[in-house]
């Protein structure tokens, strides 16, 4: 008898297969993150059952563990769709109510700061792929979720890199993702199609969503798409005549009357406002040779990947140092711009605002006191 | 040349790339139909193909458009090698065939392939154009509506309920032929589904065949299912029930229905009414004679088991004619947890214990009804009825079936006399005569006492009596129509398969059915009913052994269906006598009674007797009184079995089926004692044969009848009084036992009206000491492993609780003697409770529970266990697969928490023994939420509400009339809420109801978009979505959008809700377009890469739900009901990486409003109308 119990204790019986089919697919958001994080099943459970659902509900870690393997296996399956948002809202393998897909998909499309700088303007390439385990072991994100969102990147990127028409309208439209996502993904594309180098330790300060304004500014001024929305690669690539045209702003500091006649144009209006009045007549000329130069220089790609550095270098670093406040800062600038429109010899107003537009809302956004 | 079909296939998208070279598809199309096939031209370089095609057009005899389903064949044009197939699409045009359901079908449909699975999805348009046929010897029953609901569908009457009708046919397995060996598994799995599809709707011809016959227009309860016999053959079979169905034209508001008029020929309901004479009943006609009857003997085997309630069993077994061919029987009435309850597994020997013991004499006439071997009696009474059998049967088959058997007798459920079991071979030629002379039951109802029954009976009699198998599929019935229940009746058999002489032949099935019917029937007659309702069949198959079981309710009925629309007015007065506990009184005669059950009585009318506990397989009748809510009890089982082949195997099955179902009885009175209720519904009992094993599985719903007596506790008796810790340990069990029933009584909210404990206390007491006298005598000697004494209950629980601490007079008593018995106590306590917000049942609805909203959840969910230890006890294999079970339940729940407040309803669980080693279990049901505030409340009510307000309650629910109380599923039981209908106006007692309704549903917005008004619009938006795909390109084909107008597509997936249940909680449905019924196989040779078993069978099931969807949608339909899963056959060879699935799934195609909207839109007159018209019908 006794042998008999023994046996019977001993007897372990294994789940061969165990699935949940709800006619409207159930998908709870906290496993679903955990899956998009790359959590593995037993992190997951592990994860949950700190979270105190077990007690919540009175399951056991059978039961936690058996939900969250059917739903990872349910987000699997819906992976292919989620790549490809469109599809999601047309296929009938499952059914979901249209917020639960927004919800899956502006999920699946979310990405983690951390990451988005470590591959910010780089090469959307097999070879920055290979080095995300890099990545993974710098952010603590899993490897599992930095592809993912190197694959989101990459595959916006290839969507939207052909098309007619507005970056921002493109990726809702393909993507079917909410207008600021949309935008975070016009900047990294902006950003990776134009290769802004966003690594170098002296921009480390910068945040994503930095450079996503600093994107936007460009992407609504610069590119040829700001001027004609009908052209091709619009929007992802800057206008090259106004490239050009930018050479001609050198002549504001080549031209040495006109530079200081513009100084003096920007001590009359400055005077008395700020702080660093003296400082500023002081770095004058050298400021102002910064932001033309960098603007002559555009027309080289090499150039325009050193956009934002050459900014920090050129302009913020100087100012910072002398401890200009952003206040400072802003209203230098507007001054500078307008006491441009002045001068009389000065023939290249349009390009002038263009230019000096986006870079003013540039280097306020970027000038962290 | 009645019909002319037309079809057009319009586009194609997310097609599977097909070329590699290009990545995209040059895709065409063949539309098939019987041996006509159209091609589309191919629409290269695409994967969202645009066909446009022409119509193609097909002009079909009526008879194939039943039986062929219309195949379309998406193909990849390839100019140097065969074109491959992408996959195919199947559709059912049945639908379009009755001149009340759909007119067209279009939309998009998955391209399914065996292999893939889905891959893309199709547009099509398909109509019908029917000619009048009035030939009456076609072969064909267009418009014959067809219904899996359980009950007369929402938006009709019924005006006669003919009965039963059957069908069975069969084929080669196509799996199983030679040619299977040389070609792909993918064109062995197409013609599998083609075949299986070509059955059912052959089987649905011809069974509308016979209701047209029998002067029928619709079959409700219609129930298909396969049996996969292997080698021998493919077996299609449906039973159901033939109505006459009138549709109440006033709850279908004409703005919102889509154009009924159609030019179908449904054969005119009066024609077909006169044309059949009711007498032809229900007989199946077979093109051929049967003439199995002698054939059977040299098929050998056959064994067959009826049981439900066992208590106790013989074997007597004719020794020299060996087990060659046996027969066991028993008889089981259900209400019987009775008395000596013979327990036990004795082995056959041991029924001599009980020999002492002798029923009441009456009783023993009717058993002996049930006892004689019936199988013989078919065929004598289908000599008087129907001419077409040839005389030779009745001649041969007495002898081949008498002689080799050996019977447990019918326990009808108490303690089972010897004396029945030898009245049997002296009534036997008797009861033969009773039957073959078409009158079997009459003789034992003449004789019985009570008047009113008898003059019941005999309105009813006459009409039933004359049918061959007067059964019913349905479980819900119009109130009215259920006067009596009895109790549960069934019947198993142990057939062998490889011992059919012409396996392509129907007969041999038929004649095993025939006889599990007869064995039915003649189970029911014992109870003292004329009719079974609530009946099923089944089969269980493990290799060449196959169980054939078939259960229903014995149950007398009122004769208000059973005549034509005429003879209506004139019973109109008997739908207001009986009350509403009537259903509880007991069919058969007290001083008659075909098994020894207390009587009591009734605690409702006061007037008659009722049995202390119910067993049934129907739904709670609307008009039942309910204390306080339900919950799901479910009785697992777990036997091992030697391993043998042929005879061996089903004997030793055969002899372990009476023990099974004992024990799983058995569970089910402990389970339902401890809840501290007194009646099941919807019992379901599931027998699954294994290579090594037997699994039993009863499911039922537990509800405390206010007509019936509260249950005593249970008690546990140690055997050796002596040992102190052991009576400790035996005390210790008995207060958890009382723990539990107490808590029970407080989660389900069972508190017995006090106010009526008194009085009929005195009847009780004065019935139960009979009673007593007559059980007593057995108790002192029956030493059993473990022995139930029932005794008067008492219906006050602080009796109940005192009383259960000494004395076995007043108690349940479980006597524990060996571990066994301690681990069945301890498995009864094992079952853990739902979690908190929760309910769970397998009738359609919770009873006690009102407050529905409309958020639903229907889910399908399988697991397959693997025992690693294969030599394993029974206990070993009885804990697994009760752990298995809770588990699974315990999944769900958590599952679903976030619909908390909510009941599982409709749990059906499918237990199956794939292999050696595995267990599988799959589970559907449907989570509906439950309005928050309204549970308080409600519980509150129902804790005060005393039996005197049901009473009236349900007087005054008897005025509703059944399509009233169909009209609000929000709460369409009548008894606990009733006190709110009763005080307040009806319309305002259900307006909250609708409210909460309409905006709990949490997809409300979504569903907006898909309701009925919009139902034409959607046909457009689809067509305008495909449009614009065509104009703007999707990424995938690489062109350039500018800023297009390209909307957001997810308007274009119409939501299809599904449900097991007949209806949707705050819906009213308006149209039924059709039945659904739809076979499956999946199979793969990359099991890894698809994720395994799991992720294989999760992609499949969720594949074959969106299938379902599709179709439904395509007919113009936004939800299923009814809807059940059949069949999950699940195969798997890891070590191969392949595995196979098939899965069977049907339901009812349905148009649905939201109440909210019926009474926003103009309609709101015309729902005024539908409540007084159909006032105006109930009375």
């Amino acid at each position: 008898m006794l042998l008999v119990v023994n046996t019977a204790a001993v007897v372990k019986m294994s789940v061969e297969l165990d699935v949940f089919v709800g006619n409207t697919t159930i998908m709870d958001k906290e496993v679903y993150q955990l899956w998009l994080n790359g959590y593995t099943v037993s992190d997951a459970v592990k994860v949950r059952m700190e979270g105190g659902v077990m007690e919540e509900c009175e399951a056991s870690a059978d039961v936690l563990l058996s939900d969250t393997m059917d739903q990872f296996r349910t987000f699997q399956m819906c992976e292919r769709l989620l790549q490809n948002p469109a599809k999601l809202a047309n296929q009938l393998l499952f059914q979901i109510p249209p917020d639960r897909q927004a919800m899956l998909i502006e999920r699946y499309y979310a990405f983690d700061d951390a990451f988005v700088r470590e591959v910010l303007g780089k090469k959307l390439s097999k070879g920055t792929k290979k080095d995300l385990d890099d990545v993974s072991a710098k952010t603590g994100i899993t490897l599992k979720s930095c592809r993912r969102q190197f694959d989101n990147f990459k595959r916006v990127f290839k969507v939207v890199e052909e098309l007619k028409g507005p970056l921002v309208e493109n990726i809702k439209q393909h993507f079917l993702l909410p207008d600021p996502l949309a935008r975070d993904y016009a900047a990294i594309v902006f950003f990776a199609n134009n290769r802004f180098e966003t690594g170098k330790k002296k921009l480390q300060y910068l945040t994503f969503h930095d450079f996503a304004f600093c994107a936007g500014q460009l992407i609504n001024n610069w590119t040829v798409g700001a001027v004609d929305n009908m052209v091709e690669d619009m929007d992802v690539d800057l206008d090259k005549e106004f490239l050009q045209d930018l050479k001609d702003l050198k002549i504001l500091i080549a031209d040495k009357d006109l530079l200081d006649q513009h100084k003096s144009l920007v001590c009359v209006a400055l005077r008395g406002k700020t702080k660093v009045f003296n400082e500023m007549e002081a770095n004058f000329k050298n400021l102002s040779r910064g932001l033309v130069n960098i603007a002559a220089k555009l027309t080289n790609p090499k150039d325009v990947r050193d956009f934002f550095i050459d900014l920090i270098e050129k302009f913020i670093e100087p100012c910072r140092s002398d401890r200009w406040t952003a206040t400072d800062v802003n209203l230098y600038l507007t001054h500078y711009t307008n006491s441009a429109h002045i001068l009389d010899s000065f023939k290249h107003q349009t390009v002038w605002t263009r230019y000096m537009g986006v870079i003013k809302s540039c280097i306020l956004r970027m000038y962290h006191e | 040349m009645p019909g002319k079909l037309k079809a057009k296939i319009v586009a194609g998208r997310h097609l599977p790339v097909m070329d590699r070279a290009s990545d995209l598809t040059d895709a065409f199309v063949e539309v098939k139909f019987g041996n006509t096939t159209f091609k589309t031209d191919v629409c290269p370089k695409s994967l969202n193909p645009q066909w446009n095609s022409e119509w193609f057009k097909f002009e079909v005899d009526d008879e194939d458009l039943q039986d062929e389903p219309l195949q379309i064949t998406v193909l990849d044009h390839d100019t140097y090698s065969a074109n491959d197939a992408i996959g195919k699409v199947y559709i059912d045009i049945d639908p379009l065939l009755c001149s009340e359901a759909a007119t067209v079908i279009s939309g998009w449909f998955p391209i399914y392939d065996t292999i893939h699975g889905i891959r893309g999805e199709i547009n099509v348009l398909v109509k019908v154009d029917l000619f009048n046929d009035l030939n009456r010897f076609r072969q064909s029953s267009c418009g014959v509506k067809f219904f899996c609901t359980m009950s007369i569908p929402r938006c009709f009457r019924a005006m006669v309920i003919h009965g039963f009708v059957e069908e069975l046919v069969v084929n080669e397995d196509p799996e199983y032929q030679w040619i299977d060996r040389i070609r792909t598994p993918r064109a062995s799995n197409e013609a599998r589904q083609r075949l299986i599809s070509l059955m059912s709707g052959e089987l649905q011809r011809k069974i509308g065949l016979k209701v047209l016959e029998m002067g029928g227009n619709a079959v409700v309860g219609y129930l298909q299912c396969f049996d996969l016999e292997g080698e021998s053959g493919l077996v299609v079979r449906a039973i159901g029930t033939a109505c006459t169905l009138d549709k109440i034209s006033s709850t279908c508001p004409a703005a919102v229905v889509p154009n009924l008029s159609n030019s179908s020929p449904s054969k005119d309901m009066k024609d077909s009414l006169q044309a059949v004479p009711s007498t032809l009943g229900c007989r199946s006609t077979h093109s051929s004679p049967v003439h199995s009857a002698s054939s059977r003997l040299s098929q050998g085997f056959s064994v067959s088991v009826p049981t439900l309630l066992f208590a106790g069993m013989k074997n007597r077994q004719r020794s020299s004619e060996g087990p060659r061919a046996r027969q066991c029987r028993a008889v089981f009435g259900e209400e019987a947890p009775g008395v000596p309850l013979s327990s036990g597994p004795p082995t056959p020997l041991r029924a001599q214990t009980f020999s002492s013991f002798s029923p009441s004499k009456s009783y023993s006439r009717q058993s002996s009804s049930s006892d004689t071997e019936l199988s013989l009696t078919p065929k004598t009474a289908r000599i008087c009825l129907s001419p077409s059998s040839p005389l030779h049967q009745c001649k041969s088959s007495p002898l081949p079936t008498m002689v080799p058997r050996s019977r447990t007798p019918p326990l009808l459920h108490v303690s089972q006399s010897d004396t029945a079991m030898l009245r049997k071979s002296v009534s036997f030629s008797e009861d033969l005569l009773l039957v073959a002379s078409g009158m079997g039951s009459g003789g034992s109802a003449g004789k019985e006492a009570g008047p009113l029954k008898a003059l019941l009976r005999q309105q009813t009699q006459s009409a039933l009596e004359q049918r061959e198998f007067p059964f019913f599929t349905l479980t819900g019935f119009p109130v009215g129509f259920l006067l009596h229940v009895g109790g549960v009746v069934s019947a198993r058999s142990v057939k062998l398969l490889d011992r059919i002489h012409n396996p392509d032949e129907p007969e041999t099935r038929d004649a095993w059915w025939e006889e599990i019917r007869q064995e039915i029937k003649s189970h029911a007659k014992a109870l003292g009913c004329h009719a079974v309702v609530g009946y099923s069949e089944s089969t269980s198959i493990c290799e060449e052994v196959c169980i054939l079981s078939a259960s229903g309710t014995a149950a007398i009925l009122s004769s208000r269906f059973m005549q034509d629309g005429a003879l209506d007015t004139e019973h109109r007065f008997e739908d207001t006598a009986p009350p509403a506990c009537g259903f509880c009184h007991i069919p058969y005669d007290e001083l008659n009674m075909p098994f020894p059950a207390q009587l009591t009585y009734c605690h409702c009318c006061r007037r008659h007797k009722v049995p202390d506990v119910l067993f049934t397989t129907i739904d709670v009748p609307t008009e039942a009184s309910i204390t306080g809510k339900g919950c799901l009890i479910q009785a697992r089982l777990c036997r091992t079995k030697k391993k043998a082949q042929g005879e061996g195997n089903a004997t030793a099955i055969s002899n372990l089926l009476p023990f099974l179902e004992y024990e799983l009885h058995t569970q089910l009175l402990n389970k339902l004692k401890l809840r501290g209720m007194n009646a099941l519904f919807g019992l379901r009992v599931q027998i699954s044969v294994g290579d090594t094993m037997l699994l039993g599985l009863a499911s039922a719903t537990g509800v405390y009848l206010t007509a019936l007596p509260s249950p005593g506790g249970i008690q546990i008796a140690g055997k050796t009084p002596s040992d102190l810790t052991y009576e400790q340990h035996v005390s210790n069990m008995q207060k958890k036992i009382n723990d539990t029933i107490a808590k029970n009584k407080e989660l389900y909210e069972i508190s017995p009206p006090k106010l009526f404990t008194l009085d009929p206390d005195a009847f009780v007491n004065i019935n139960t000491e009979w009673v007593e006298e007559v059980i007593g005598s057995p108790i002192p000697e029956s030493r059993q492993r473990s022995r139930i004494f029932r005794s008067h209950s008492e219906s006050s629980d602080e009796v109940l609780e005192l009383d259960l601490s000494h004395g076995k007079k007043d108690a349940f008593v479980l006597e524990i003697d060996d571990t066994d018995a301690i681990e069945d106590i301890h498995s009864l306590l094992t079952d853990a409770p739902t979690p908190p917000g929760f309910y769970s049942c397998n009738t359609e609805i919770m009873p006690g529970i009102y407050n529905w909203t409309s958020s639903l959840q229907m889910f399908t969910s399988v697991r397959v266990f693997r025992l690693s230890n294969a030599n394993l006890t029974n206990q070993g294999l009885n804990k697994i697969f009760n752990d298995l079970c809770e588990n699974l339940l315990k999944s769900l729940y958590f599952k679903l928490r976030s619909m908390v407040p909510c009941c599982l309803c409709h749990v059906n669980f499918i237990v199956a023994v794939p292999e050696d080693e595995l267990i599988q279990v799959a589970v559907t049901a449907v989570a509906m939420s439950l309005d928050k505030d309204q549970t308080q409340e409600n519980g509150r009510q129902s804790g005060d509400k005393t039996l005197m307000k049901a009473i009236t309650e349900n007087e005054e629910q008897l005025q509703f009339p059944l399509e009233l109380s169909a009209e609000c599923p929000s709460n369409p039981l009548s008894s606990a809420k009733g006190l709110s209908e009763v005080s307040g106006p009806l319309p305002s007692a259900r307006a909250p109801s609708v409210d909460h309704s309409s905006f709990t549903d949490r997809c409300s917005s979504w569903i907006e978009q898909i309701r009925l008004k919009a139902h034409t619009i959607r046909r457009g938006s689809i067509k305008t979505t495909s449009s614009l795909e065509k104009s703007s390109p999707l990424p995938d084909s690489r062109s350039r959008s500018l800023r297009s107008n390209r909307s957001c597509p997810s308007s274009s997936v119409a939501v299809v809700k599904m449900t097991p249940l007949s209806f949707l909680p705050g819906t009213k449905i308006i149209k039924y377009l059709g039945i659904i019924n739809m076979f499956f196989i999946r199979e793969t040779t990359s099991l890894r890469e698809e994720g395994g078993v799991s992720g294989f069978l999760h992609s499949f099931i969720a594949e074959v739900f969106a299938m379902v969807r599709a179709h439904v949608a395509a007919l113009g339909g936004n939800a299923v009901v009814s809807y059940s899963m059949k069949e999950c056959v699940f195969m798997e060879n890891p070590n191969k990486n392949q595995a196979q699935c098939l899965i069977n799934v049907s339901g009812d195609a349905v148009i649905f409003i939201r109440e909210s909207e019926l009474e926003a839109t103009p309609s709101q007159t015309q729902s005024g109308n539908v409540q007084t018209s159909s006032n105006g019908e109930g009375t």
